[in-house]
């Protein structure tokens, strides 16, 4: 095995896409060297992203923020003006692992080890956010939601990797939340995942909404009839009723020991409708 | 498997080692710079028994490759006593009686050193949060919390 280091995108590019054998991207590790060590992934080469410059931003753009792939966690947690913005992309971040789990895990490490229960994918996924994919025939802007294709598999070709993600910008009474069911407090898997982003006008109607499920089926879910159950509405009780609705008939989880199908199915309701709460008061709250 | 030649600094020593591309920091500094303080509790993150600094950054030794020690800081328990003085967090844990085995100690110790480095005065819930990554099997959490909080009050006074 042979361990690499550029430190230019243009260099981790040529490097990747000429490599004889499995090449690996490698960021925080916190996915990839534990399935090393498990005898899972066997890389012939490790790439390490970590000293691209460029990768460690996060930067201002457009109104919204590009976010690079070697930041870390903690990091993220760090940025007040991000936070500011993406309260919801930022708390699903912090609550991957540990302070020391923190201290490398990055968001598109997440996004790229495609657990269905990775938990900043549906926050990602509500923020309608886009990875910028860079490979050999250059790069190309995805969707994150169509980034994982099922358990442990994505899109990207061969020779690409992502380089940065990007949240939009928001707009006036615009918020995001993100909440997760785990047996503790802290330290394990989402169970089920809820993200929801929305915008309120004036008098405290819904005039836009995402909504987006982690592990409750092989990939997160974009879950449009739920959002359909929020726009117009004052998030009122028939409005979340619809959208618990929406939520848990999307909901096609598995059974395992951490949550049979009724519990996870009827929990994605749940979750989604205390994240829309949570998403209203940070936007501002009812008029 | 060639072996990489890294240049770095260990608790403020110019230190240099050979290691293998896949062999871990934590590896490294038990196995070939004798620096055993850093414990293996589960070599996949989850104890918190291998906590080291890396560039003022608290992370798990044994998610870290030793390679990607190079030019970097790395600050372990062994750096924490200066000569026989011990660091105030090691004092109240032995005043505390916040350890039986050991294993999950120098963990325990750089976390909760980062932790006040950052946040000089925690609350209880902030300090259990922040160490929810150390694992300990004998010693129940509430003395370890207590000596945190202890030591966080003596090293405010003494400003
Ligand atoms: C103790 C512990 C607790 C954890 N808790 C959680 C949790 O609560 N929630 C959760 O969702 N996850 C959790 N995880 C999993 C892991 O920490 C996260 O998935 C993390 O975000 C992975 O990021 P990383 O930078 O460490 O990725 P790495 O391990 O470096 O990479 C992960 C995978 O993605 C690929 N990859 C990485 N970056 C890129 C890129 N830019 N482009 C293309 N491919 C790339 C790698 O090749 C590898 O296959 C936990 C892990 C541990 C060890
Ligand atoms: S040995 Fe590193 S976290 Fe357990
Ligand atoms: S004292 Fe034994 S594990 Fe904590």
């Amino acid at each position: 095995m042979q361990y690499i280091s550029p430190t230019t995108v243009d260099e981790a590019v040529h490097a990747l896409s000429s490599a004889t054998g499995a090449c690996r991207i490698l960021a925080g590790g916190t996915d990839l060297l534990v399935q090393m060590r498990a005898g899972m992934k066997r890389p012939d080469t490790l790439l390490d992203i970590k000293r691209i410059d460029a990768l460690h931003q996060i930067t201002a753009e457009d109104g919204g923020w590009r976010i690079g792939a070697a930041v870390s966690g903690a990091e993220m947690g760090e940025h007040a003006a991000l936070v500011s913005d993406w309260p919801g992309v930022v708390e699903a971040v912090n609550l991957i692992g540990s302070t020391q789990i923190q201290g490398r895990a990055t968001m598109a490490g997440n996004l790229c080890n495609a657990s269905p229960a990775a938990d900043s994918v549906p926050a990602l996924v509500a923020a309608n956010a886009v990875a910028r994919v860079v490979g050999p025939h250059g790069q190309r802007d995805v969707a994150v939601l169509d980034i994982p294709s099922g358990p442990g598999k994505t899109t990207l070709e061969p020779g690409e990797f992502v380089a940065s993600t990007y949240l939009p910008a928001r707009g006036a009474r615009s918020a995001d939340a993100y909440l997760r069911f785990i047996p503790r407090t802290e330290m394990d898997i989402a169970v089920v995942g809820a993200a929801v982003s929305l915008t309120l006008d004036a008098d405290g109607i819904c005039t836009a909404a995402r909504v987006a499920l982690g592990a409750v089926a092989p990939k997160v879910l974009l879950v449009e009839a739920a959002a359909r159950a929020l726009i117009g509405s004052r998030l009122d009780a028939p409005a979340l009723d619809a959208l618990a609705e929406a939520c848990s008939a999307a909901a096609k989880p598995i059974a395992d020991k951490r949550g049979t199908v009724e519990f996870r199915t009827q929990v994605a309701g749940v979750l989604a409708r205390r994240a829309t709460l949570i998403a209203q008061t940070r936007a501002g709250g009812p008029a | 498997m060639s072996a990489i030649h890294v240049t770095t600094t260990i608790n403020n020593d110019a230190t240099e080692f050979l290691c293998a591309p896949d062999e871990t920091l934590l590896d490294v500094l038990r196995d070939r710079l004798g620096l055993t303080g850093s414990k293996e509790g589960c070599g996949s993150g989850d104890c918190g028994a291998c906590s080291v600094m890396l560039d003022g950054r608290l992370v798990c030794a044994c998610l870290v490759l030793g390679a990607e020690a190079e030019g970097r800081t790395v600050a372990t328990i062994e750096g924490m006593a200066v000569g026989e003085t011990l660091h105030p967090l090691q004092r109240k844990f032995l005043e505390h009686a916040a350890l039986q085995c050991g294993i999950c100690t120098p963990g325990f110790l750089i976390a909760a050193k980062a932790l006040l480095e950052r946040h000089p005065d925690p609350t209880e819930e902030e300090a259990r949060y922040w160490l929810a990554g150390n694992l300990c099997r004998c010693t129940g959490y509430d003395k370890i919390i207590r000596a945190v909080l202890d030591a966080a009050a003596e090293m405010r006074e003494a400003g």
